[in-house]
């Protein structure tokens, strides 16, 4: 909300300037956002009155004013303004005048014609962003008086931020009433003066849902002129609150609405058919808004209706059938409390939020509507003219809100704030914040008043002893926190580890939002059931990622489109799919490489990454949980046929993938050159071994080299396998030294070199014994693999 | 050839040498079992006993004399070639190294972990919960019910009606209460969503949620560690106040503010021209969420504190920018290595 300081300073003035004022709001909770001057800083203009105007004879669009600004003779100012005529008073720059942007005004000559001044619109003032036309002030504006006087313009707009339990500081009534309790002294409410009823009809107003709408109150006002002027006064505080006047009606239900919180409305009487009545919808009936849009009623929205139709959305919005217009001449005004629960919702449902709905939603003082219809009375009869009938009220007690006295125990306020505080200091506190305040054995006992929704329990009542006694003028405690010994689980590898190692092989961390372009995630992961976002902020972002790839392929194209074409990256995070009917939210783990091995250099030979660069960092990941996995050729849909790989952990659970990028996606998604990824499920990769001592050996350890030939299709991973499925203790590793094509072995095989490190732990292996394992394991190679030796 | 002649032809031959190769030669020449020197050893045994001492003395002494200037000789040759070898060993040692380079975590990472280092410090447990929440733990538990007008502020991307991305990393603070008693004392660092995107918003940023349950612990316990919390991020002894504020999960709530460290509280743009930063909200935990969790609120208090993480890690790197965050551009990602 913003408010003229101004204003505020009418009901309470606090001997401290502006910043001390905006400081005591801030620090009170009602954090002050900006404060901006009521207008831009310019000078010499004054209010002039147009007595003549003649066409410029060069200029089709311009005029040739005489302007009287209160000096020995008027002046000539040439104006292209089309709102120009005999007798408009008009802001007038005077020469030497300077404007807004520094614009300074001279002696000029339009096509020939002399000018001495200019005569300025509003927003050549600085006081709106646009204009259509000069300025048009009140008929009785007196010529000669500087502009910035007769506006009161040397004012300070604060806009403050309120929170939502404060709809009491919704009003500058609201906010007089904290600034006088901050410093410690009275304000002064806006003083009601009735307007005497001189007619005798009244609208009759029934209320069908006393619950949503405790107190409704309506009165008729005949015969107003609706084309008399908005005061400059009130034009000028509506102005600086953000709201432009809209004709008579309007400005003032917006002014009191600002002024003391309470939103009002005004019905065009003549529009209106029989009783008014406040009631739920319909279902099937439809009511028109003032902003054009038509909604749908159900059972659930509360509106104003006549015997005919739905009038107003109750609390948020009028409707155009009963619209006030140009020719509206009696009114009907309603002021009425709606409870907050059936106003909260509302307004968001039909996608609206008007400052009536804003107010009702946290809740409006209930004892307020009396003062505020009386006062918007004398407002629009000052201003429009009319007669004021009888006020109509009908009220349901039961429903109206009661403030409850509320416990406070004083060893709470110890407990909670961590200060012991003097009786009488919390008692002056609460009576200043307007509480009703009853003292019991244990502390108090506390009845907030009307305009105070937010005070419901002891704990609300603590927040408001330590905001007035100030949150900065509280200790700051060196918390003594229980000890305890620190836990450090080790058959868990950290994440921060893995990252670590990543980071140690060149890998960049990336982080990309969790949804993605579900065009990509279809190519990438066709096959998973993916999680939709209902109310997504765009297309490209309307998916749940069900791979880490989907981002990390966007982002690495991020940076192949701007020249890098080297890029490894790596990402941490969660990733969500469906699974029989459920939501998984599953940890991972991904990586994408692209480009050379190494950085452009001199000391390496370079060349372009490929699938075992990246199973190594794999690897060295794995390496860490001290567990073996298994990598299995495998198909993926996002993946090279034959350049992929499952992994499985020891018990055959699916860990992760690891492979090329599909050469069709790769073209498809834009990438010039191979792109490689793995993606590894977080939860079973950091399962960590706990280490387990094997006794050393004594015995030396002997090498045998074996070159066996084999059909392609062969895998090294099978060899492996089946020698360690001979289930010879003695051997301690298997290397694979060199695979060799070409001269020597037939196409369609491979010379796969490897190497077995024997050693025994009781005794030295023999030449005999080892003669006799390596044929074994020959002669099993031979039989399941049909493995031979090399010649 | 007498003693003398030999040693004069020893030293000769010794000044000619060039290498360590000829002066092997020379040295075996000489001193070896078939050289000048133990030629002339050998023939003192015809000598007379009373001659044999003396001769042997003069012998000794000659060939003591070449070995020493043998040796002598020896270590230059060998300084030499040291010399040599290391000239021609000398590299270039301004060229950069090989090998794979280095890569480095995301800022916001970097930020997580300063701020899990100095809360584990003190024993708070690092907890996460899901991305994907109910309506219940990110709304109604807290205090949040349907209709609040603080839902409105939340801007909630929803599956259906009752699930939603985390608005904040709050839920979390009733996953733990939900299975553990106090005393807690927990972080729940993470992703969270806002369905709000523009130059100052992302639709997905960071944050850290901490809180602390235990017996007698008061507001001015928060304000301490939030203090020590602030000082120890930007290891500076910055200027902290508390502002009154609002958040239904919290009674009573606090906004805290920074000094501005990019302007030195002067005001700035990125301060709004007041001096100051807002960095987290806090509070005592609402005696409602307490309720939802079955902890007996007049036994225990606590507080909680929230943080935006993005926030943080900008004004500490002096990053001006949201959106790079999620970019993933290297050019920006190199910079925190």
């Amino acid at each position: 909300m913003q408010i003229s300081e101004a204003w505020l300073r009418e009901l309470v003035n606090p001997p401290v300037s502006t910043g001390q004022l905006v400081e005591q709001l801030t620090m009170a909770g009602l954090e002050v956002a900006s404060v901006l001057p009521a207008a831009a800083d310019f000078s010499g203009v004054v209010i002039g009155e147009v007595l003549s105007v003649e066409q410029h004879p060069n200029a089709d669009k311009l005029n040739i004013c005489m302007v009287e600004v209160g000096k020995s003779e008027p002046l000539q100012i040439v104006c292209g303004a089309s709102n120009v005529r005999p007798g408009l008073k008009v802001p007038t720059a005077l020469i030497g005048a300077v404007l807004p942007g520094d614009f300074k005004i001279k002696k000029s000559k339009l096509r020939g014609e002399l000018s001495f001044g200019m005569l300025c619109s509003e927003k050549e003032l600085g006081l709106a962003e646009d204009a259509d036309g000069l300025m048009e002030l009140s008929p009785n504006a007196p010529v000669g008086k500087n502009i910035r006087e007769y506006l009161a313009l040397n004012d300070s707009i604060i806009e403050v931020d309120l929170t939502p339990n404060r709809a009491d500081c919704l009003s500058v009534e609201g906010i007089a009433r904290e600034v006088a309790v901050l410093n410690r002294m009275e304000w002064s409410r806006t003083k009601i003066d009735s307007v005497p009823v001189t007619l005798d009809e009244t609208q009759s107003v029934a209320v069908e849902n006393t619950t949503a709408c405790p107190r409704y109150l309506g009165r008729l006002i005949k015969n107003v002129n609706v084309n008399a002027a908005t005061p400059v006064w009130m034009q000028e505080k509506l102005r600086r609150s953000g709201l432009r006047s809209l004709g008579p009606l309007v400005d003032v239900t917006n002014y009191v609405l600002l002024e003391m919180g309470q939103p009002l409305h005004a019905f065009d009487a003549d529009k209106l058919h029989g009783t008014v009545t406040v009631r739920m919808g319909k279902l099937n009936e439809k009511l028109p808004l003032l902003n054009d849009q038509i909604i749908d009623l159900d059972e659930d929205v509360l509106v104003i209706a006549d015997e005919h139709q739905p009038l107003a959305l109750a609390g948020v919005m009028g409707g155009s059938i009963t619209a006030v217009s140009d020719a509206t001449q009696n009114v009907f005004l309603e002021c009425a409390y709606f409870a907050p629960e059936s106003i909260a919702g509302k307004a968001r449902q039909f996608g609206l939020h008007t400052d009536s709905s804003h107010r009702f939603e946290r809740g409006v003082d209930s004892t307020m509507q009396h003062r505020a219809i009386e006062r918007a009375t004398r407002l629009i009869v000052d201003i429009t003219g009319g007669d004021a009938g009888p006020i109509t009220e009908v009220v349901t007690e039961a429903t109206l809100p009661k403030r409850l006295p509320v416990v406070l125990r004083k060893n709470r306020i110890e407990g909670i704030l961590g200060i012991t505080l003097p009786n009488e200091e919390v008692t002056d506190i609460l009576q200043r914040l307007g509480m009703d305040v009853c003292t019991n054995p244990d502390g108090w006992e506390i009845t907030p008043p009307g305009f105070r929704f937010d005070i419901a329990i002891e704990a609300d009542l603590i927040e408001e002893i330590g905001r007035i006694y100030g949150y900065n003028n509280l200790p700051d405690h060196q918390l003594l926190m229980r000890a305890e010994l620190g836990e450090a689980p080790e058959a868990v590898l950290p994440i921060n580890k893995i990252k670590d190692i990543l980071v140690a092989k060149g890998y960049q961390e990336a982080i990309t939002y969790s949804f993605v372009d579900e065009k990509i995630q279809q190519l990438i992961a066709p096959d998973d059931q993916p999680i939709f976002l209902k109310n997504p902020i765009s297309a490209d972002m309307s998916v749940m990622r069900t791979s880490l790839w989907c981002g990390l392929i966007k982002a690495a194209s991020h940076n192949t489109n701007r020249q890098q074409n080297r890029v490894r990256l790596f990402e941490n995070g969660l990733k969500f799919f469906q699974k029989n009917g459920e939501t998984v939210q599953s940890k991972s783990i991904a990586g994408l490489v692209l480009g050379n091995i190494f950085n452009e250099q001199w000391g390496e030979e370079n060349r372009a990454v490929d699938f075992f660069d990246i199973k190594a960092n794999v690897e060295a990941i794995i390496a860490l949980t001290g567990y073996q996995v298994f990598f299995n050729a495998a198909q993926h849909p996002a993946l090279h046929p034959g350049q992929a790989a499952k992994i499985l952990t020891e018990d055959k659970r699916l860990l992760g993938w690891l492979g090329m990028l599909h050469p069709t996606l790769e073209k498809q998604l834009g990438f010039e050159q191979n792109v490689f990824l793995f993606e590894l499920d977080q939860d079973l990769l950091t399962k960590k071994k706990i280490p387990h001592f094997e006794e050393l050996s004594k015995f030396p350890s002997v090498r045998r080299d074996l070159a066996l030939i084999v059909e392609e299709k062969i895998t090294a991973g099978a060899i492996k396998k089946c020698i360690d499925n001979c289930a010879i203790e003695v051997i301690q590793d298997i290397v694979i030294f060199d695979i060799y094509r070409g001269q020597g072995v037939e196409n369609g095989f491979k010379s796969i070199a490897l190497a077995l490190f024997l050693q025994d732990n009781k005794q030295t292996l023999t030449d005999t014994k080892i003669d006799a394992i390596v044929t074994e394991v020959l002669a099993k190679l031979k039989n399941q693999l049909s493995a031979r030796l090399r010649d | 050839m007498t003693i003398e002649e030999i040693l004069t032809q020893s030293l000769q031959d010794l000044e000619k040498v060039a290498d360590l190769n000829q002066l092997n030669q020379v040295r075996v020449a000489y001193l070896g079992k078939k050289g000048a020197f133990s030629l002339k050893m050998k023939e003192l045994g015809k000598l007379d006993p009373d001659k044999r001492r003396e001769v042997g003395q003069l012998i000794n002494a000659a060939r003591n004399e070449f070995q020493a200037k043998l040796e002598a000789s020896k270590i230059a040759f060998e300084n030499q070639a040291l010399a040599e070898r290391l000239e021609n060993e000398a590299i270039d040692v301004t060229l950069p190294g090989r090998g794979q380079s280095i890569g480095g975590l995301h800022p916001i990472t970097i930020t997580l972990r300063r701020i899990e280092e100095i809360f584990a410090g003190v024993g708070f447990k690092v907890v996460e919960g899901p991305e994907i929440e109910d309506d219940y733990h990110n709304f109604e538990a807290l205090n949040i019910p349907e209709h609040h007008p603080a839902r409105a502020m939340h801007d909630t991307f929803y599956f259906d009606a009752h699930t939603v991305l985390r608005t904040h990393t709050s839920p979390v603070q009733i996953r733990v209460m939900e299975n553990q008693k106090p005393p807690l004392k927990v972080i729940a660092p993470g992703r969270v969503y806002r369905c709000d995107s523009d130059i100052t918003h992302t639709p997905m940023f960071h944050q850290v949620e901490g809180f602390l349950v235990d017996e007698n612990v008061s507001f001015v316990d928060l304000k301490g560690v939030v203090y020590e919390f602030l000082r120890a991020f930007f290891e500076k002894d910055i200027q902290v106040r508390f502002r009154p504020s609002y958040f239904p999960f919290t009674e009573p709530s606090a906004e805290v503010d920074i000094e501005c460290v990019m302007c030195g509280s002067k005001g700035c743009r990125v301060c709004s021209q007041t001096g100051w930063l807002e960095v987290m909200g806090c509070g005592m935990i609402h005696p409602e969420v307490f309720n939802a969790v079955n902890i007996d609120s007049d036994e225990y208090t606590g507080f909680a504190f929230g943080m935006g993480v993005e926030r943080l890690a900008m004004l500490r790197y002096g990053i001006n920018d949201l959106r790079l965050f999620f970019e993933n551009d290297l050019k920006f990602l190199e910079q925190f290595n």
